[in-house]
């Protein structure tokens, strides 16, 4: 152990172990090609519109009607999330039931299941002649080839965020502080609505913020059940396909740019909401 | 009265009256049932509605089999690739401390929250006719979009961070401790990976592999910018669902995504089988007496 005396104090940490200068070079290089360099093509792209054709492109009414059904599907899908999200995680963390295993791990088969199969999937049960759709088809209401779809498929493939982040933070909850509430007297609704959830808030909103940004972003799943009406169950990355199908790159990368901004943001959000999450569970335990 | 009620208080403390947990339990499970066995039980169903016969036709095509063919080749050059730049990122950042790191952490993520559509057109507006290097490329008759080479790149993209974003974590919590120890007794930086980090990281890094390569199979959206959908060249798997779907060929599409939803399934054990071993390893770890006084 005299080794231990003898080094320098001051020699920095990161001399000791070797490989930081390959490492780094490695990832930033590969990072620059795959990722950097190609994104920053979209924003060079862009620069070649004037700021009238930038606007034009990514503000005509079909774009526009893309943006709120996109928005309000996603938001719609990931409030739905958050609710049977925490619930499913509440109730995995929270009780035991035979075959909580089984579905615990069927949580993640949205990020197993390539988005594609979903779609096709999910329009076979809806459709009017699927096992869904059947049984609803003569009380008159429609879940296939409209709004609905969407909100279905993207439901779909949020589910998992949530659940994910809230698992573990009700698993490290503290069970003294609800028996500290119950003792002073808190009934179980009031346990949970200011002891427990507050805790879990920070996860929620950052599984809500999510599953919205994948929603935003999703193709696979949504395209096979939306019906693909334009003005009506048209998704803006469908827009960007159908302008590269029609040759105008400039306009596909317009609106592209619009939802890269979007994807900034809310990516900027949730890891804002993470280092709350952290702050929070630093703070308490 | 009072004393009863105050038995059950007690006793309920930190749960809630059966009726309540047998009604959410009821409620989540219902959720799961609708939203994710459901759509998983159709594909098989969709698949074996007209037999087996039918179901096994489907296999007889040869774009069929050219589909999976390149959903194989593109999945084993893009996981492999990620793999290497996951572990570099995660050493480069888990084991030294420099400016801008938390950027580049934020950097690394950046593929996910990136539309898969937008993933394929910056591949296009790169290697396109139109693109950056389109006129080079052409000019050398190397075709990169519309080919394999762009289908492999977008696969890239999207799968970019699955595997470093799990051996991020894993390895900050980790610490250099034990490879400062493994220098210290003179073992070189290879070394000092292959027989220190690498063991400590195994359970982090299948489960990275795994998710990776169930993306990597089933990406559908980005591929689908680059691909230009020629049958039996350029087409994947999840492409290949979609043509068949959209020409009404249920029975051979949902054949295709019945493959599809089986490598999800084997994904899914395979993931729960890696969290469990990495559990009880850290089960194991924590019961070994410390090596040394905590001081």
């Amino acid at each position: 152990m005299d080794w231990l005396s003898t080094q320098p104090a001051r020699r920095p940490a990161r001399r000791v172990l070797p490989g930081f200068k390959l490492t780094l070079g490695f990832t930033l290089f590969y990072l620059s090609v795959i990722v950097l360099i190609p994104l920053s093509a979209l924003v060079f792209k862009t620069f070649t519109l004037t700021w009238e054709q930038f606007v034009f492109a990514v503000s005509s009414p079909r774009v526009m009607a893309s943006y709120r059904l996109t928005f309000g599907a996603s938001f719609i899908a990931a409030v739905v999330n958050a609710v049977f999200g925490l619930l499913v995680a509440w109730v995995l963390v929270r009780y035991s039931f035979p075959g909580k295993k089984i579905i615990d791990a069927l949580v993640d088969l949205p990020f197993a299941l390539p988005t594609a199969v979903a779609g096709i999937s999910l329009t076979a049960l809806l459709a009017s002649n699927g096992w869904v759709g059947s049984l609803l088809e003569p009380y008159g209401i429609q879940l296939a080839f409209n709004r609905n779809g969407v909100v279905i498929a993207l439901i779909f493939i949020g589910l998992p965020f949530v659940v994910r982040t809230v698992q573990p933070v009700l698993e490290d909850a503290e069970k003294e502080l609800e028996e500290a509430a119950t003792c002073l007297g808190a009934t179980r609704w009031q346990t949970f609505r200011f002891v427990i959830f507050p805790t879990v808030a920070p996860a929620l909103l950052t599984g809500f913020a999510m599953a919205f940004a994948r929603a935003i972003g999703e193709y696979g799943s949504v395209i096979f059940i939306a019906g693909n009406m334009p003005m009506v169950s048209e998704i803006t990355p469908l827009i960007i396909i159908g302008k590269l199908e029609q040759y105008d790159y400039a306009g596909a990368t317009a609106v592209a740019v619009v939802l890269l901004v979007i994807s900034f943001v809310l990516l900027m959000v949730i890891n804002a909401l993470q280092a709350w999450q952290r702050r929070r569970s630093g703070a308490q335990s | 009265m009072s004393a009863t009620q105050n038995t059950r208080t007690a006793r309920a403390g930190t749960t809630e009256p059966a009726w309540v947990r047998y009604s959410l339990i009821g409620l989540a499970l219902g959720f799961i049932f609708l939203f994710l066995l459901l759509p998983l039980a159709a594909v098989f169903a969709e698949a074996f509605r007209k037999g087996f016969d039918a179901y096994f036709e489907a296999f007889k095509e040869p774009d069929a089999w050219s589909a999976i063919r390149l959903t194989l080749i593109t999945a084993a050059i893009a996981v492999p690739l990620n793999l290497v730049f996951g572990v570099a990122a995660a050493w480069a950042i888990a084991k030294y401390e420099f400016r801008g790191k938390a950027f580049l952490t934020t950097l690394v993520d950046l593929p996910f929250s990136v539309s898969p559509v937008v993933a394929g057109l910056i591949y296009v507006l790169m290697f396109g006719a139109q693109g950056w290097f389109g006129p080079w490329l052409q000019a050398h008759d190397v075709k990169i979009v519309f080919a394999v080479p762009g289908i492999v790149l977008a696969t890239i993209f999207v799968t970019f961070p699955f595997i470093a974003r799990e051996l991020i974590p894993l390895m900050q919590a980790q610490g250099t401790e034990e490879e400062q120890a493994a220098q210290v007794l003179g073992a070189t930086g290879w070394q000092t990976f292959w027989y220190v980090t690498l063991p400590n990281i195994k359970w982090g890094l299948i489960y990275g592999v795994i998710l990776c390569n169930a993306r990597a199979m089933g990406e559908f959206g980005a591929v689908s910018v680059v691909s230009g959908h020629i049958r039996g060249q350029t087409n994947t798997m999840p492409l290949h669902v979609e043509i068949l779907y959209n020409e009404y060929q249920s029975v051979a599409a949902f054949a295709i995504a019945s493959l599809l939803a089986l490598l999800a399934l084997v994904t899914l054990v395979i993931k729960s089988f890696v969290e469990w071993q990495f559990e009880r390893d850290q089960k194991a770890a924590a019961l070994l007496p410390p090596e040394r006084p905590t001081a």
